[in-house]
């Protein structure tokens, strides 16, 4: 099944929180990445029929999505917040999804996709003394009951430990592979390449790139980078850098240079060569803005300019 | 039209554990109330009528009706458990008025029941005054469990706007201001009461014409408009 948006925006009052997006979502894993306030969650609350677009239109294969609750036998939906009743067991809670699906086998149904989260164990205890990983699990499994052909995570693997994120990553593969449209939001570039075969940037509301994991990376490494460099001897260095094409521009200052480098590769291929020739020995060698924010600050001006 | 899953989960919400500790206190008191009375050798209809018009309908209706009315949903928005129903094949306006039915279900039990037992230990079925009352709380109930269930659902002050309304408007304009009592579902109770109650004490100021199309107008429309409401919730992010 196909997710379309069609211009979608959505403003509170004079902020808007998503501006202007068209995309579709298709089978297989879309990872939606962004910094923190970027939009991901009104975008996906808008996908999920848990909020209305102020413009533009949401679709699930051509039919509206905003007040429309026959989408739900079609769409899994995993929220953010923990939203599980805290005093039924993870069994009770899970059945209740399938019963609330009115599916023909409501009790085989919790068991099959408790099995899927490796939740049988646990399944008797009340969702109250669970772990938030534990929770993240259940709430997956009751999203699963029904096996829906497009499921929709918030930032699914936050709050799990190592392990049971790298179970998920696997699910979440695995239902990719098999067909299911698969959407995920997260701030982790990391956490998006590991599970996504296809990813969406979005950077302060705006739909600020989009393609495969390869082609995202190569436009989060091609753009330039600031490094920090001290070494025995700033000045020769500098004017030895500046030799070479893949150097951008050189700052001299009084603990050390800052150069940036327009081709990262080669750049860092040459660096050790060109101190070496020298004779100059490199004390430091620090990236100045390899922080996600400035990544991402990046692609915004590329693609608004 | 009412789902058995969401009755199910909204039962165990509020009967859960302690919860049903604060459905408990109320009527209890009431009970305690009438008992002490009657030990007082004081059992007759004029006090009969006191108790139930302070307390029975005057302070725990309103009170009960608050906590089954609001608690059978606006926890859940609250804390967001409520997308767990609403994610679902459902429609909207059927959880709500599966929320109505099972707040107007425990008000049935923890009000009007009491009402009666209340009004039976002072006066036994003396001229109706027990079931008068019963059936005036049990139709009262109905109506504020539906009220409350709107303001549950349209804010998240509903307690708070739902004392005010019970207390300020009811209890102190409804006193003194002859319009306001025509618009309070406390009269309406009184109405009925005395519709089948012949005791020379109960004296109704809203004519029986007006309290039952008043009573089944706020209920419909509020399970109504909770059910509207219901279709259009948003979740606003933390962003």
């Amino acid at each position: 099944m196909k997710m379309e948006l069609s211009q979608a925006s959505r403003w509170y009052g004079n902020v808007v929180a998503v501006n202007d997006v068209t995309m579709t979502i298709g089978p297989g894993v879309t990872g939606l990445l962004g910094p923190n306030g970027a939009g991901k969650s009104t975008l996906l609350h808008m996908m999920a029929g848990f909020l209305a677009p102020s413009g533009g239109t949401v679709t699930l294969d051509g039919t509206r999505v905003w007040k429309n609750h026959h989408i739900y036998r079609n769409i899994g939906l995993v929220p953010e917040r923990e939203g599980v009743y805290g005093f039924l067991t993870g069994w009770q809670f899970v059945l209740s999804a399938a019963r609330l699906q009115g599916l023909p086998d409501p009790v085989e149904a919790a068991r099959k996709a408790l099995a899927i989260v490796e939740m049988e164990e646990p399944k008797d205890r009340r969702v109250e003394t669970y772990s938030k990983g534990m929770r993240q699990r259940v709430k997956v499994a009751a999203a699963l009951v029904h096996d829906p052909p497009v499921l929709l995570l918030d930032e699914p693997f936050n709050g799990m430990d190592p392990r049971q994120r790298l179970h998920l990553m696997d699910l979440i593969r695995t239902m990719g592979t098999a067909g299911k449209t698969i959407l995920f939001s997260s701030h982790i570039l990391e956490e998006v390449e590991r599970v996504a075969q296809h990813i969406e940037v979005l950077v302060a509301g705006r739909h600020a790139a989009s393609g495969d994991f390869r082609e995202i990376r190569r436009l989060m490494t091609d753009r330039p980078h600031l490094f920090r460099i001290r070494s025995s001897d700033d000045r020769r260095l500098a004017a030895a850098l500046m030799l070479d094409s893949s150097a951008g521009g050189v700052a001299l200052g009084a603990d050390g240079l800052e150069v940036r480098a327009i081709e990262l590769r080669r750049f860092a291929w040459l660096l050790p060569r060109v101190a070496r020739a020298e004779g100059i020995r490199l004390l430091e060698v620090s990236p100045a803005d390899e922080d996600l924010e400035s990544v991402f600050s990046y692609l915004i001006t590329r693609s608004t300019s | 039209m009412m789902n058995t899953v969401v009755a199910g989960i909204t039962y165990r919400a509020l009967l859960g554990r302690r919860r049903i500790v604060l459905l408990l206190l109320l009527p209890l008191a009431l009970l305690g109330l009438a008992l002490l009375l009657r030990l007082a050798g004081s059992a007759d209809q004029r006090s009969a009528m006191l108790l139930m018009d302070k307390f029975a309908i005057g302070t725990m209706l309103p009170l009960l009706g608050l906590i089954a009315g609001t608690g059978v949903i606006a926890p859940e928005i609250d804390d967001g458990t409520i997308i767990h129903l609403m994610s679902k094949p459902i429609s909207r306006p059927v959880i709500a008025q599966t929320k109505f039915l099972v707040a107007a279900s425990l008000l049935a039990v923890f009000a009007a029941v009491p009402t009666y037992l209340a009004a039976w230990l002072l006066v036994g079925t003396e001229d109706g005054i027990a079931s008068g009352f019963a059936l005036g709380a049990l139709v009262a109930g109905v109506a504020y469990a539906a009220v409350f269930l709107l303001l549950g659902v349209v804010t998240r002050h509903a307690v708070t706007v739902g004392i005010i309304y019970a207390l300020v408007w009811e209890s102190l304009v409804g006193g003194f201001v002859q319009g306001a009592r025509k618009f309070s579902i406390q009269q309406w109770a009184q109405s009925i009461a005395d519709q089948i109650s012949t005791s020379p004490f109960l004296q109704a100021d809203v004519t029986l014409g007006f309290a039952v199309p008043a009573l089944v107008i706020a209920t419909v429309a509020a399970v109504f408009l909770a059910g509207r409401r219901l279709r259009a919730y948003s979740l606003t992010g933390d962003e």
